[in-house]
């Protein structure tokens, strides 16, 4: 039942965790209205103070609490700079990604060689005896069933409950929300902060779980831009976010088990592959909104019209209609 | 001195409002800032900030030697910076300045290699080879453009998409075809010395390469600030809407931005190639483009401002790298203090519009 290619399908769940956290808060934050361009950075420093935090007293609880009020503080940051002090989002988001990578490496060189510690693996009780599934999605580590019930969680309260509502209509149309007795940068500052805080937990878990501080997170730099890039592959949807970072982390894992097939090929270079080849599919959803996409199928004849109109709707996101956009009340 | 008899004629503007108001003592008080949050994180280390900053000085500036190498990767951050002002002038983030630098270097390196062992005389290979890296860069530039006006891929996502792809080919080449003898080691032979840009006796600079900056500045400046073309684009910047309305062509604007910016771009990667590394090598784009942006944004669209803004960040870049032999920290401190700074000065900034718009207001 454990056979080898079960465990290796299994590792992608555990994996994708990190980016799933990440893509679940900044799908909240930009749903809000607001763009944290900062995750790879603050991942990379709530990877190194999740670790630290552990590390040094010993409680995971600690560790993750620490890497989620790191994320949270960064993105309060840019909530503060951009809401309340009228800066780009855009340069700041760029620049606190910038900063807090340094700043991760420069203070995480004092923790390399510290205990390390790696989550242990919970089976669940009844589930991970299904054949196939049930090792594949059940026998992960308690973060990992986190991230399938945080997907669910930020699904439902999007869409199917009342708070989700007002969210939508902070990041669609604030002076509308506002009117309606919305306080449209209060509540902005509140989804900026939790997305930031979801985030973290994202860099605990990868010094905690997947991967661990070793000075740096080997392969990891550039993972906040693909989280950054899933979000709006995504189109802002949770589900099909989740669906994006699973696929991408698919890629990475691809690239690993082809590995020994090509062994001409340098190792590096499979590493890489993922990351543009998430661009390429952002390029994809994002083609339908072209202008003269519509005029070269408006010259189509009519079934083969309806048809591509039919794949490109299907694939088509639109953000949110006042992302990045400050708000004032008038 | 006009600024401070407006201001002090402004009613209620009391002394601390109107240290935080004016635009000198915003900008030092944002520079204490930074030094002070620096300060904090070598406590943190257990690092003497007093002794750590001396050696920093020393690491720039206490010799001819580090003077040298401080202005000779000034050259190349200048260069990157000024390019980014065309992209910066036209509303753009031009993000993928680091894979277009890459390029550059690719595609210039690629020249010399052509020619190596050849009788073609070495300076017509070099002018051969900044040609082509200039070529390479604007192609890639060119790319996120394209992407943007007619993908509608936000130009940050496809810079960054196509400077993971000039990583990849990077690496393929270094490890792969153009890897030299023996075990891979990341980099390309050494190029014959015929194909160096001639440098100082006794150090790394070379007085072509400043030169070639030098001019670059002088042509930024008078682009888009003398003549027609520089306003167009910055109308495109400021409201692309309704620049459009007026006739300007946005996107035909938007990608001659790129376009131009691709050209400083290959212009780096040229430089990096044939003045300073002297190989093609893995990360060849040394940060230039990304440190470059930083030093854009602080310019505010001056690009005499820049200069020496990005002499001060390669002094800082430059003096902690010092540090990691002299006092073993991590030369990462660098980031630290840049990021720091620029955001210090952008929460300054914030501070003041907010204050004077209130003192306006009551």
């Amino acid at each position: 039942m454990d056979s080898p290619l079960i465990f290796s399908f299994a590792s992608i769940f555990g994996w994708a965790g990190p980016v799933i956290f990440a893509v679940m808060g900044e799908t909240l934050t930009e749903r809000a209205g607001v763009i944290n361009l900062s995750l790879n950075g603050s991942i990379i420093l709530a990877a190194m103070v999740g670790f630290a935090a552990a590390s040094t007293t010993g409680s995971f609880t600690l560790g993750f609490l620490a890497g989620a009020a790191i994320g949270a503080l960064v993105a309060m940051l840019i909530a503060f700079m951009s809401i309340t002090l009228k800066q780009n989002q855009v340069a700041v988001g760029y620049v606190l990604a910038m900063a807090t990578k340094s700043l991760a490496y420069f203070l995480g060189a004092a923790f390399v060689g510290k205990p390390v510690m790696q989550l242990p693996v919970v089976p669940l009780p009844i589930l991970s005896k299904i054949p196939i599934i049930g090792p594949i999605l059940f026998q992960q580590t308690i973060l990992t069933y986190l991230s399938y019930l945080t997907v669910i969680a930020c699904y439902f309260w999007i869409f199917k409950m009342r708070p989700g509502l007002t969210l939508q209509g902070i990041g669609e149309r604030p002076a509308a929300a506002y009117v309606r007795g919305a306080d449209v940068n209060r509540l902005r500052y509140i989804y900026t902060a939790v997305g930031g805080a979801l985030v973290g937990v994202g860099g605990a878990l990868y010094s905690l779980s997947v991967k661990t501080w070793n000075g740096q997170l080997s392969g990891i730099d550039g993972i906040g831009w693909i989280a950054l890039a899933i979000t709006i592959f995504g189109g802002w949807h949770p589900v099909k976010g989740a669906i994006g970072a699973y696929f991408f982390v698919l890629l990475q894992w691809l690239g690993i088990t082809l590995q020994p097939v090509l062994p001409n090929v340098n190792s590096r270079i499979f590493q890489v592959a993922p990351f543009p080849l998430m661009i390429l599919a952002l390029l994809l959803v994002n083609i339908g909104n072209a202008e003269w996409v519509d005029r070269t199928l408006a010259g189509l004849p009519e079934d083969s019209r309806k048809l591509a109109n039919k794949v490109l709707r299907g694939m088509r996101t639109t953000p949110p209609a006042a992302l990045g956009i400050p708000f004032e009340n008038e | 001195m006009t600024t401070q008899t407006i201001e002090k004629s402004k009613p209620n503007v009391g002394f601390f409002r109107g240290l935080l108001i004016r635009r000198s003592t915003s900008l030092i008080i944002a520079i204490l800032l930074a030094i002070a949050f620096t300060c904090i994180v070598l406590e943190m280390m257990n690092a003497d900030p007093v002794q750590v900053f001396k050696t920093m000085w020393q690491g720039a500036f206490g010799s001819w030697d580090a003077f040298t190498q401080v202005l000779q990767a000034w050259v190349p951050l200048i260069l990157a910076t000024m390019g980014l002002m065309f992209t910066f002038t036209a509303g753009l983030w031009n993000i993928g300045m680091e894979g277009q630098i890459e390029m550059g270097a690719i595609f210039s390196y690629a020249v010399i290699r052509h020619f190596t062992g050849t009788a073609t005389p070495g300076g017509l290979v070099i002018v051969l080879a900044f040609l082509s890296g200039i070529l390479g860069g604007m192609i890639w530039a060119l790319l996120v453009g394209l992407l943007k006006n007619y993908g509608n891929v936000n130009e940050i996502f496809g810079g960054l998409g196509f400077n993971f792809i000039a990583d990849a080919i990077l690496l393929f080449l270094v490890y792969g075809p153009w890897k030299p003898p023996g075990v891979a080691q990341g980099s390309t032979k050494m190029l014959d010395a015929i194909y160096w840009l001639p440098q100082l006796k006794s150090s790394y600079l070379s007085l072509w390469a400043l030169a070639v900056a030098i001019i670059g500045v002088i042509v930024v400046t008078i682009l888009l600030k003398g003549t027609y073309f520089g306003l167009k684009l910055k109308a495109v910047g400021k409201n692309p809407k309704s620049s459009f309305m007026l006739g300007i062509p946005t996107s035909r604007y938007m990608l001659l931005a790129f376009a131009l910016c691709g050209v400083f771009a290959g212009l780096v990667g040229a430089l990096q190639v044939t003045g300073f590394q002297h190989v093609l090598r893995n990360s060849i784009s040394g940060g230039y483009g990304y440190m470059g942006l930083m030093v854009g944004m602080l310019s505010n669209l001056q690009p005499l401002l820049a200069v020496p803004i990005a002499f001060i960040f390669i002094a800082i870049s430059k003096g902690a790298a010092g540090l990691a032999i002299d006092m073993q920290l991590d030369t990462n401190l660098a980031g630290v203090i840049q990021g720091t700074l620029v955001l210090c000065v952008m929460i300054m900034n914030g501070v003041r519009t907010l204050l004077i718009k209130k003192s306006r207001g009551s």
